[in-house]
């Protein structure tokens, strides 16, 4: 699959907020990068959360809007100063609409390497059925 | 009777905005100053006087393919994060996370031993701590009346 030759980027990407309104945390907010795919029974997200804790990690899904929010800790190092800095450490916030039903007491979800997979598998009632055509 | 609007014409409002926005990326640029990677990894250096911390995002890359290498006051890291194994007749939606080998090199503000580098990897953040080098240490000097 050619998606997958995509190359490795450096730039983070900052969640564009409404006018006139701001985050909470004083943080800076970025969108995690990922990856969506589907199969026959189920829907794959992958995320990219760099420097976020397991703990820290909010998945919420209502109806079908999967939600993902990490907060990272502040990168301060007492006694240090910050002498080169090319990436910018923050919170981690998306939301995706999902295309079919899930069944959300199977849904999986691992963490690993800062990188969150969901395994969203589809509800009995939306998983793709062949319909026969029969001619007289 | 005729009822004045106390309005804000637009003009102003679009100007506050701007301002904000202005602020908005003064903020963002200090009062640390951000630069673009040249190439994956981006990387931050901290620094203290007899030690370096080098921290860089490398999500989805195993341990075991990260390669940190030093050579006087340069620092090479290199690896190679694996594709996801997707299963056959999997549709993609999204596919925004890259993946193949890397390598970088970054001067370091001074030379570092390179027998006591250590290097942690957690929650896809890699912390390399290089320990000034014991003859490049500022030397106290003192001064005689």
């Amino acid at each position: 699959m050619s998606d997958q030759e995509k190359s490795l980027e450096v730039q983070k990407e900052e969640v564009a907020l409404e006018e006139g309104a701001e985050w909470a945390r004083d943080r800076r907010v970025f969108l995690p990068r990922s990856d969506i795919y589907e199969t026959s029974d189920h829907i794959m997200a992958v995320v990219d959360i760099p420097g976020a804790r397991e703990e820290d990690i909010h998945v919420t899904l209502e109806k079908n809007v999967l939600t993902i929010n990490a907060y990272v800790e502040a990168d301060h190092m007492e006694g240090y100063s910050l002498a080169y800095a090319e990436y910018e450490v923050g919170d981690y916030q998306r939301s995706f609409r999902l295309p079919d039903e899930i069944d959300r007491d199977k849904i999986e979800a691992t963490y690993r390497d800062g990188v969150l997979r969901l395994r969203l598998p589809k509800a009995e009632g939306a998983k793709m059925r062949k319909i026969a055509i029969h001619t007289d | 009777m005729f009822v004045r609007r106390y309005r804000t014409p637009t003009v102003w409002r679009e100007m506050e905005r701007l301002q904000r926005e202005m602020n908005r990326l003064y903020d963002a640029f200090s009062p640390r100053r951000y630069r673009t990677a040249p190439g994956y990894p981006a990387m931050n250096v901290w620094m203290a006087e007899d030690k370096l911390v080098v921290t860089s995002e490398v999500p989805g890359v195993a341990p075991k393919d990260i390669d940190v290498s030093v050579v006087n006051d340069t620092l090479t890291l290199s690896g190679e994060r694996a594709p996801d194994a997707v299963e056959a007749g999997a549709q993609y939606h999204r596919s925004e996370r890259g993946s193949g080998k890397f390598s970088r090199s970054l001067q370091l503000p001074y030379g570092v031993d390179a027998n006591k580098v250590e290097a942690t990897f957690k929650n896809g953040l890699l912390r390399i701590i290089l320990p000034r080098k014991e003859e490049d240490k500022p030397r106290k000097i003192k001064v005689k009346s």
